[in-house]
């Protein structure tokens, strides 16, 4: 009788702790916290599918190429978004060319150069905080100097709300970015890479450039083009600069002219598009945001194909 | 000389090669002190126009029947009334919303499920702001809200714009908070399931606590952002050109960022009869010192979790 009363006793102690009573309250708990996540999903989703298929009409009678290649007009028979989209690409170059060399840089500095010192920890402060400030007080930025206090240089005949003034608002607006993905890359190669490089005679400057920027490459990659990416959605600093949205007309414009000429982008021109009362222009504004989105797309891929392969090559 | 200083030296290298070095170093270095200039230029550029306006319009002037710069009419409450009616609907879809798909994927996913969905949130995030103001316009205002509220319901309206903004920020609740719940040590949740405790009093009442900081920054960095949130606004609550006084979220309405926006468009150039342009600055300014004060704040609180683990 002892001997049956303790083989049971595991079997007991084991119903006692899987519990028969239902936890009720739990279930219910997390029934509500995955609907929250299904919730932002299906926002996700819903909002992809409403704009696909508001844009419908427009890819039945135009096709992409056509949409793409036509300018913009306020007919909506005829508008097409060709002054946005080649806008959207030239200032996307412009904030490359202006972003990436100095955030790198500062990020470099910042990590592999400076000391725990005030200097460092102020400009450390200071980034955190641009990366805080609203887009539309870069706009502001842009207006004040480029526009007004550069507007000779940037676009002498149109009182400098060119290209010029819209790719430079936009570099300093993802300049913060930059620098803080580029730190988190450098952070992550190991002290023992640099510790080695300068133990066989490198200088700082061999040791970053031929053994941890090859390293942190996949991450500065990754970090940079999404910053990209966000510029590319920006419209509110591209609004204070004068990015516009009726037609205009570069001409045969030289490439400088048209760097200081006036310009368009196509956040801009859905922003525009939205508030028109015709429903055409709401189907236009849809496929618009389709092509934007598309556009995003290959940034995106891009990021994640340029950091496979390098990834590769290190580790290989 | 003695052999140390010569083991100094011999390590050094020769001159070139040490000003070689002496110069990048202070390329990167003006790199970094680049991002200072920006801050001062920022900093000068809205104190120098925003002064202009308010040494000549006045404070008693900054109450007014509405907010209608081209006009003459400077009512700054309008503007932060509206501001704080679509920041605080829109905190109302992503406070709740972010925490469900932080506590979700860091207490109960498991990790494979995690690497999926995760993703799938971080989407939401990349969407461009003017996209979510086309949907809140052409979908949330006509065919959700307007079935609630009644056909008579203004096409533009602040609970639009709000809701909109709302989804936009819903990753930047959910990411802050999930950090900071997955920075609570595993030993502490261990604890808990010893002394016999469910996982949802687990996570309520010891990782919640535990986090409580982050989750309390993760509000304030969306909060700040859904301040600063302009295009969702400008293109989904109407009023461009001016706003009326309004406490109505189903109505019209302006907030700073909109005012800006709107002040800026319409025609080439901002134009407007006395102090429009300058205007333009002085609201900026006021939304510059507001979303510092809310970001600085929140990094306190963040540093207190790292402190702590």
């Amino acid at each position: 009788m002892n001997a049956s009363a303790i083989s049971a006793a595991p079997e007991a102690v084991g119903r006692a702790l899987s519990q028969h009573r239902r936890d009720v309250r739990g279930s219910l708990f997390r029934v509500v916290l995955l609907g929250s996540l299904l919730v932002a999903i299906g926002i996700l989703v819903t909002l992809m599918v409403d704009i696909v298929a508001r844009s419908l009409p427009v890819w039945g009678d135009r096709g992409v190429v056509d949409l793409i290649s036509t300018e913009i007009s306020a007919d909506p028979a005829r508008a097409g978004i060709w002054q946005a989209f080649y806008g959207s690409l030239i200032l996307m170059v412009f904030t490359a060319a202006i972003a990436f060399p100095l955030g790198i840089g500062a990020a470099i500095y910042l990590e592999e150069y400076a000391r725990d010192t005030r200097t460092t920890r102020i400009i450390n402060a200071n980034i955190r905080n641009l990366a805080g400030v609203p887009s539309i007080v870069y706009g502001l930025l842009g207006l004040a100097i480029f526009v007004k206090l550069l507007g000779g240089l940037t676009g002498p005949s149109v009182e400098g709300r060119s290209i010029i003034s819209g790719g430079l608002t936009l570099g300093i607006l993802v300049l913060p970015i930059v620098i803080i993905t580029t730190a988190e890359a450098l952070r992550a190669v190991p002290s023992s890479i640099r510790e080695g490089a300068i133990g066989v005679g490198a200088t700082p400057w061999q040791t970053i450039r031929h053994h941890v920027l090859p390293i942190a490459a996949p991450g500065i990659f990754t970090g940079t083009i999404l910053s990209l990416g966000r510029a590319f959605g920006e419209a509110a600093p591209l609004l204070l600069v004068g990015g516009i949205t009726t037609f205009f007309s570069t001409g045969d414009a030289g490439f400088i002219e048209v760097l200081q000429g006036r310009f368009s982008a196509m956040p801009v021109l859905v922003f525009s598009w939205a508030r028109l009362p015709q429903a055409e222009f709401k189907a236009l504004t849809a496929a618009l945001i389709v092509i934007m989105l598309i556009v995003l797309l290959l940034i995106n891929a891009t990021a994640i194909y340029l950091r496979n392969r390098f990834e590769k090559g290190v580790t290989s | 000389m003695t052999t140390r200083d010569q083991i100094a030296t011999a390590l050094a290298g020769d001159r070139s090669r040490r000003s070689r070095e002496r110069r990048i170093r202070r390329v990167f270095f003006g790199a970094a002190a680049a991002s200072v200039l920006i801050s001062i230029a920022i900093v000068v550029s809205l104190f120098g126009e925003a002064w202009t306006f308010i040494s000549n319009v006045g404070f008693p002037q900054l109450a007014d029947i509405g907010w209608f710069p081209r006009r003459g009419f400077y009512d700054i409450r309008t503007l932060l009334v509206g501001t704080l009616l679509v920041a605080g609907i829109a905190m109302l879809v992503a406070g709740p919303l972010g925490m469900g798909v932080a506590i979700y994927l860091s207490e109960y996913a498991a990790p494979r499920t995690r690497r999926i969905l995760k993703p799938a949130v971080e989407l939401l995030a990349g969407i461009p702001s003017v996209v979510l103001g086309y949907f809140a316009l052409t979908f949330i205002s006509p065919e959700v809200l307007r079935p609630i509220f009644g056909e008579d319901l203004d096409g533009f309206n602040l609970l639009a714009a709000g809701l909109g903004v709302g989804i936009l920020t819903i990753p930047l609740v959910a990411s802050v908070t999930e950090d900071s719940l997955r920075a609570v040590p595993l030993a502490l949740r261990e604890a808990s399931y010893g002394l016999g405790a469910t996982r949802m009093s687990t996570s309520i009442r010891v990782v919640i606590p535990a986090a409580v900081s982050g989750i309390v920054a993760s509000m304030i960095i969306a909060f700040s952002r859904a301040i600063g949130e302009t295009m969702v606004v400008a293109i989904a609550a109407g009023a461009t050109g001016g706003s009326l006084f309004t406490v109505d979220p189903l109505g019209g309405g302006q907030t700073m960022t909109a005012a800006m926006a709107s002040l800026a468009i319409g025609s080439d150039r901002v134009r407007g009869d006395d102090y429009a342009f300058q205007s333009l600055f002085f609201i900026g300014l006021v939304l510059f010192l507001m979303t510092l004060v809310l970001n600085i704040l929140a990094e306190r609180f963040v540093r207190r979790v790292r402190e702590r683990y």
